[in-house]
């Protein structure tokens, strides 16, 4: 048994009290946390009692207590899986080597960049979400809502924990600039362009905990193979956690198909207008939705060739996906892999150095994920007895950043010239009467057991609960 | 009671591939690597899974938590799983036979929709609706292999039973500020079947604050299987007046104070009953080591005075207890406990609140015991129940620990082996 003490300010499975030093200064940097989330957590929510999941401790047995918690009581803390011993680096140009409890010090400016990106990227969850508990289409929905945010923040804990244990003075700054800057802030941004992206109706977010919470599941999947052991241990437990996310967008979207499938049966019409006077979600706008929140998020992983990438997979500090599940040589020095280029106005392959294609093997992973889950929204489809099937759109579609970053290409693959692209741009992405539509629908639903129109009660409730346990109290 | 389990009946462990999102949570979690998967599914292998719930709770969907009883030599395989796109339905036949927990078709297993028809996904615990959601899985989520087979869930709060009281008194000290009430239910000509260790559901009347029904609330039973009296339909409580909240805060506790008012012929309204793993063994030379605080006794006097009925002829197995409460008033059925014949049970108090004595809790008794203690946890018929404020679990649990230890036992091994093989209980609320 791993217990985390509740006992101490700072709840924590890694004898926080032993270093007064570092105690001491993330008891600072805590009332700026709770300020931070008194902010910029979720509006209007103190005081509610939340049927939330809290670790009581970090072994199976622990990690998924139930209970009401008041939520700005919620004890966020520093909880890494039980340590391994003599585990050993397993990838890159230290494979073998016992791996590292502290950071070496030739690679130090790059951990702090990785961990500061992951950090980041966690309360600016919380900032795009702030506004939809108003909105709630049930109190089921809310409860899960609450539940990734208190797990967001718990992830931001995790990654200063590493920044003020192990960076010194340069750590703590970061960890203080990760409370400095805002989601869509235009002076002081979130890094990464997808978390600056409003998450304005309950299909976006939806939508943002499927595609892109899954980015992080890749990312975070990723980082617990690091040979910095710390990290691999802090991001393990977090990807328990993470699952749920995923949990949320995955059956949330389902259940929004499964409702707009019901009325199109009922009705007997595919016809868009007819299906939003009838208050639901049409089929062409899910995937305009799809197509957009899949496109933003893999530009999250970075531009197709990239040296840095390389380097933190030679190094040792960031694996593949389940690196140690596949049977190469886990250095990769004169492999190759095969990527997608613009030759004259075409799409053509392209081999490059494996090393060097780091983001795309992962990005590559992440679509194969995401692709199957799609699918299985599409059996919902089926099972209806609905032709139309949702899919992902081609992998080039509306890039930011990397090779496709400013070339026009058709959600089915083609490259196409900037005038068809603006004839079909409201074909592709959502327009904004698209998502004033949505909007229009978005509104607060708080009796246990009753759903929005516009979305299908789930199949089960939480920890077993029946669907109409009071899951939120507003006391 | 039920008949024998067929042996050749399986309880086979299968996940739901219209819920599952395949986040590889549950094959993170599986202790002995039962679970794997393939592009379209993850599943569970038939002869590899112990049923140890590990993976239960983890699961962020509930696809995991999915059972079928199916006859052994028929077990779906991992490759037949791997191709669903949802469960098979329950062979009604052989439903309820399965080895693990007793299958309950209810409400639950309705609202899993698309999860097919047939019996739900529940077993063990996941089969009572949570109600105090007490920590389940550092304990067994099996029961004793000779516990006789309980009946769950007969009655929900949309089809309660009633029973009526027909005693109500308290059972503390009047001086003490612990107002625990001894409360026996009848239950008339209506069926309800219960086990030492299973608890009830009370529905207290009335509304909450803003109008809803009060949800129900769950209490252990303080009596044997054939009664409070012998040979009657009923059976006793043992509740708390709760008038102050976990952090010290007064409240006035919905439930406990409704039924330690009642009076004789008020008529309750009650669900379950629930628990099919803190049941006790019943094999003659099993021990029970039980250890509780406060209200916790309830289960360890239905069990106690279960074996006192029937001192099994020739019975081996030892009884101990360690008992704890503030002080010696507020220590529900002292009296009766203390004349309870000294080679019957073997009796351990500890209060913490003795005015100009140190304050000793379960775990000091338990230390002071610690050679006797540890005989006990040598001996494979050994069974721990655990009861009481969920507080008390943690130092129940590293007292064990260090008990073992200093036995020469290695907790850990002996902690999981006696998990799995049903042997150690918690209910802590
Ligand atoms: C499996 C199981 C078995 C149980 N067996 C028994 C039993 O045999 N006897 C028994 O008396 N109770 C038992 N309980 C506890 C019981 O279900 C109720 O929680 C208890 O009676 C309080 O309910 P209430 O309606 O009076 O208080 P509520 O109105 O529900 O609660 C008021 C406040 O008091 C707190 N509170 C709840 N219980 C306690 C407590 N025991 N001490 C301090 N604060 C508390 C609550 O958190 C809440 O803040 C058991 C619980 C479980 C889960
Ligand atoms: S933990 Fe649950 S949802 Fe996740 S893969 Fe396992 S069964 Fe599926
Ligand atoms: S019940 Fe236990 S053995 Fe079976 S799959 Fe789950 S964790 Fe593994």
């Amino acid at each position: 048994m791993t217990s985390i003490n509740y006992s101490e300010k700072i709840p924590n499975n890694v004898n926080l009290s032993d270093d007064r030093t570092l105690q001491r200064a993330l008891e600072q940097w805590q009332p700026n946390f709770l300020s931070w989330w008194g902010d910029m957590g979720p509006e209007g929510s103190h005081g509610f009692d939340v049927y939330l999941r809290t670790a009581v401790s970090v072994d199976p047995s622990g990690w998924a207590h139930f209970d009401h918690v008041k939520m700005p009581d919620y004890r966020w803390g520093i909880f890494l899986t039980p340590g391994e011993a003599d585990r050993k680096i397993h990838f890159g140009e230290h494979k073998g080597e016992a791996a590292w409890q502290d950071v070496p010090g030739e690679h130090r400016a790059n951990l702090r960049r990785i961990i500061v990106t992951q950090g980041d990227t966690e309360p600016a969850s919380v900032e795009q979400q702030r506004h939809l508990g108003l909105t709630a289409p049930s109190m089921y929905d809310l409860r899960n809502l609450f539940q990734v945010n208190v797990e967001e923040g718990r992830h931001l804990w995790a990654m200063v924990y590493l920044l003020h244990r192990y960076f010194g003075r340069d750590g703590r700054e970061e960890a203080e600039a990760l409370l400095g800057r805002r989601s869509g802030d235009d002076d002081n941004p979130r890094i990464l362009g997808a978390f600056n992206e409003k998450t304005p109706d309950w299909l976006a977010f939806y939508m943002f905990t499927y595609f892109t919470d899954r980015d992080g599941k890749f990312q975070l999947s990723a980082l617990a193979e690091s040979g910095f052991d710390p990290l691999a241990r802090t991001t393990k437990f977090m990807l328990t956690e993470e699952a749920h996310h995923m949990f949320v967008g995955e059956s949330g979207v389902s259940r929004v198909i499964a409702r707009t499938a019901q009325v199109m049966n009922e009705l007997k019409t595919d016809d868009v207008s007819k299906l939003r006077a009838a208050g639901v979600i049409d089929l062409p706008t899910i995937q305009r939705y799809i197509n957009f929140h899949y496109s933003v998020t893999i530009d999250l992983f970075g531009a197709d060739q990239s040296s840095n990438a390389a380097i933190f997979y030679s190094s040792g500090l960031k694996g593949r996906y389940e690196e140690s599940k596949r049977d190469d040589d886990h250095q990769l020095n004169g492999q190759m892999y095969r990527l997608l280029d613009v030759d004259n106005g075409k799409l053509v392959e392209r081999e490059v150095p494996m090393l060097n294609a780091m983001n795309e093997v992962l990005r590559d992973d992440y679509i194969k994920d995401s692709v199957a889950g799609v699918n299985r929204w599409n059996k919902v489809l089926e099972k209806a007895g609905i032709d139309l099937r949702l899919t992902v759109p081609h992998k080039a579609f509306n890039r930011q950043i990397g090779t496709f970053a400013g070339v026009r290409v058709s959600p089915d693959g083609r490259v196409v010239s900037e005038a068809e692209w603006a004839a079909h741009e409201r074909e592709w992405l959502p327009s904004s009467e698209d998502r004033a539509y949505v909007a229009s629908l978005m509104g607060r639903v708080t009796e246990p057991g009753k759903f929005a129109n516009w979305i299908a009660p789930p199949p089960l409730g939480i920890n077993r609960q029946p669907i109409d346990f009071e899951y939120v109290r507003f006391n | 009671m039920n008949g024998p389990v067929p042996v050749e009946v399986l309880r086979q462990h299968l996940i739901d591939p219209e819920i599952c999102i395949r986040c590889n949570t549950c094959e993170e979690t599986c202790p002995i690597d039962a679970i794997t998967h393939d592009e379209n599914n993850y599943v569970v292998r038939a002869d590899t899974c112990n049923g140890c719930m590990a993976c239960i709770s983890p699961c962020p969907t509930g696809a995991i938590d999915n059972w079928r009883d199916v006859l052994k030599a028929e077990a779906y395989p991992v490759d037949e799983q791997l191709t669903w796109d949802e469960l098979p339905v329950q062979d009604d036949a052989l439903a309820g036979q399965g080895s693990i927990g007793e299958a309950a078709q209810g409400a639950q297993g309705a609202s899993s929709g698309g999860a097919g028809a047939g019996t739900n996904g529940m077993t063990a615990e996941s089969s009572a609706p949570v109600i105090g959601g007490s920590d389940l899985v550092r304990g067994s989520v099996v029961p004793p292999w000779s516990a006789a087979k309980p009946y769950v869930n007969l009655y929900n709060h949309k089809a309660p039973v009633q029973a009526s009281v027909v005693g109500n008194y308290r059972v503390t000290d009047a001086s003490t500020e612990s107002d625990i009430h001894h409360i026996v239910l009848d239950f008339g000509k209506q069926p309800f079947p219960v086990l030492e260790g299973q608890s009830i559901g009370i529905i207290p009347p009335g509304t909450t604050a803003d109008g809803r029904a009060h949800h129900a609330r769950q209490y252990s039973i303080a009596s044997p299987r054939d009664g409070e009296r012998p040979g009657y339909n009923n059976l006793a409580l043992t509740v708390k007046r709760v008038t102050k909240d976990h952090q010290g805060q007064a409240v006035g506790g919905v439930c406990s104070n409704y039924l330690c008012d009642l009076k004789k012929g008020d008529v309750v309204n009650v669900m379950g009953p629930f628990g099919s793993t803190f049941l006790m063994p019943n094999h003659a030379d099993s021990h029970l080591l039980m250890i509780c605080t406060g209200t916790g006794a309830a289960p360890m006097r239905a069990m106690t005075e279960y074996r006192r009925r029937r001192r099994m002829k020739g019975a081996t197995g030892k009884l101990m207890l360690f008992f704890g409460a503030r002080t010696q008033g507020e220590l529900p059925y002292f009296g009766p406990l203390l004349n309870l014949p000294k080679d019957f049970i073997d009796t351990n108090l500890a209060f913490s609140r003795t005015p100009g004595q140190p304050r000793r809790y379960v775990q000091d008794a338990m230390r002071e015991r610690a050679a006797d203690v540890a005989a006990l946890l040598r001996h494979d018929h050994t069974y721990i129940y655990v009861c009481g404020l969920k507080g008390m679990e943690d130092g129940v649990l590293q007292v064990l620990q260090t008990i073992a230890g200093e036995a020469g036992l290695d907790w850990q091994t002996l902690w999981q082996r006696m998990k799995t093989e049903g042997r150690l209980h918690l209910e802590t609320y």
